[in-house]
């Protein structure tokens, strides 16, 4: 438990059971009267952001955050299945929670997954992931210029912005990070 | 250097001094460790050896005061243990100052008088000086009258979180007057309504900058307070000194009296623009 007086900006707190984290602090002492701390805090499930004061005598849950490495295993309707490293005990994650980031989970992917409690929070892919081109207009010979940039399609239909001289077929390695086209890989 | 803060407070404490000495007051120097400090609900003094540093002068200000000096003041420092945040430091210099033959609303003239001759030369803006009742700012943003129905805690919280934040966005100065009397600390009673304390404090910008009262002068009523004060504080598992007898000596004998305490550095930085103490403190 953590003390009201321990309170600050970026402290990851529970609350109501969901882990929370302050994001912004005030210490506060009206005059003649008690010590507050006023939190504006954030729900990391929903996102939400609401205001809450805490009196010096409170005290504050902390929040056990744990990250674990899995392995991807399989896709089930909407969800993604992985499996623990270590216990093979599978997890699974819903197309919401991993956003954007589901275009870039390859077989056998191994990632980072951060739990509070047994709900899992966030994911963690490598920062490149290699996807192959399956739909694209044919490349001009010769050309290697990287700052010309075409519409392509990967093998699971995600549109990415390529150089000019990729073809259909190709490998290229992505930036997870922000989704976007990072080099080819050289074939053999 | 020469528009930084250690400048600025140089000429901050000339002008304070000017002030006081143009209309008659000694200035006055008393102890910074006392056997006991002035026991307060929320105010926790710092333990220096056998005595603690002092939170406030006053309950040595009211033993001059009962000694037949009228018009005293002191710019020191003050401790009070635990205080620390943009507008807090557990050191920090007060002034405090009385005038014998006055109340509550006679010191406010001469705190605007004061103010006005700080910020002389400054373009501030602060625009007229404000005055809320206690009761009329809870009733409009709180939605509730804390006279006669005090609740000490829903109190604390509603003034942090609706009355001060609309005191801000008033901007310049705003006087809180009439507070609860279970809020009175050190000041008398309204002699026309008894729920009421003639109490007031000062925000500028939303800060809160200084703390004034018709002086309590009734030593039976002040040993009740402290020791109501003393039992709430037993409860909190919060440290209780003992009564300082002299100080309810000297109460007896005291005129009645308008006293206040102001907080220097807050001043400053507002003087300055500022928003948090770090820009006034250069040893923080």
């Amino acid at each position: 438990m953590y003390s009201a007086s321990d309170l600050k900006k970026g402290l990851k707190i529970e609350i109501d059971g969901d882990p929370c984290m302050i994001t912004n602090f005030e210490f506060s002492k009206p005059g003649k009267g008690q010590a507050l701390y006023r939190c504006k805090i954030k729900n990391l499930i929903t996102g939400n952001t609401f205001d809450k004061t805490y009196r010096s005598v409170e005290k504050v849950n902390k929040c056990a955050l744990m990250s674990r490495d899995y392995t991807f295993s399989y896709i089930d309707g909407e969800n993604y299945v992985f499996s623990d490293n270590e216990t093979y005990e599978e997890v699974t994650l819903n197309e919401e929670l991993l956003g954007d980031l589901k275009n870039f989970i390859v077989d056998d992917m191994e990632v980072e997954i951060l739990f509070h409690n047994d709900r899992a929070l966030d994911i963690t892919l490598p920062n490149f992931v290699e996807m192959e081109i399956a739909e694209t207009e044919p490349g001009a010979r010769g050309d290697t210029a990287t700052n010309v940039m075409k519409p392509a399609k990967l093998t699971n239909g995600y549109e990415i912005n390529v150089p000019i001289f990729i073809n259909e077929g190709d490998m290229i390695r992505i930036d997870t990070r922000n989704g976007t086209y990072s080099d080819r890989v050289s074939k053999g | 250097m020469r528009d930084g803060p250690v400048i600025a407070r140089d000429a901050l404490m000339r002008s304070i001094r000017a002030f006081f000495y143009e209309r008659g007051y000694t200035e006055v120097e008393t102890p910074i460790r006392l056997r006991t400090p002035c026991m307060e609900l929320h105010i926790d003094a710092e333990p220096s050896g056998d005595h603690f540093l002092r939170t406030s002068p006053e309950i040595v200000h009211k033993q001059l005061l009962g000694a037949g000096y009228t018009r005293i003041f002191e710019i020191g420092k003050c401790f009070r243990r635990g205080e620390r945040g943009p507008l807090h430091h557990p050191e920090y210099t007060m002034l405090e100052w009385y005038q014998a033959d006055a109340d509550y609303m006679d010191i406010l003239e001469e705190t605007k008088a004061l103010i006005c001759a700080a910020a002389a030369g400054r373009d501030l803006r602060w625009g007229e000086w404000k005055i809320l009742t206690v009761s009329d700012a809870f009733m409009q943003h709180a939605g509730w009258d804390p006279a006669g129905h005090y609740d000490a805690d829903r109190f604390d919280i509603d003034l942090v979180e609706k009355v001060e934040p609309a005191i801000k966005r008033l901007g310049g100065p705003v006087v809180l007057k009439d507070y609860p009397v279970e809020a009175a600390a050190l000041s008398r009673k309204k002699p026309d309504n008894p729920q009421l304390a003639e109490r007031w404090e000062l925000y500028i910008d939303g800060v809160e900058i200084a703390n004034a009262y018709s002086e309590l002068t009734d030593p039976v009523e002040q040993r009740a307070r402290f020791e109501k004060c003393a039992a709430q504080r037993r409860a909190m598992g919060a440290a209780v000194y003992p009564i300082d007898e002299r100080f309810i000596e000297a109460l007896g004998r005291m005129q009645p009296t308008g006293g206040i305490a102001l907080g220097i550095d807050r001043l400053l930085m507002l003087l300055l623009g500022k928003t948090s103490l770090d820009d006034v403190l250069p040893f923080r």
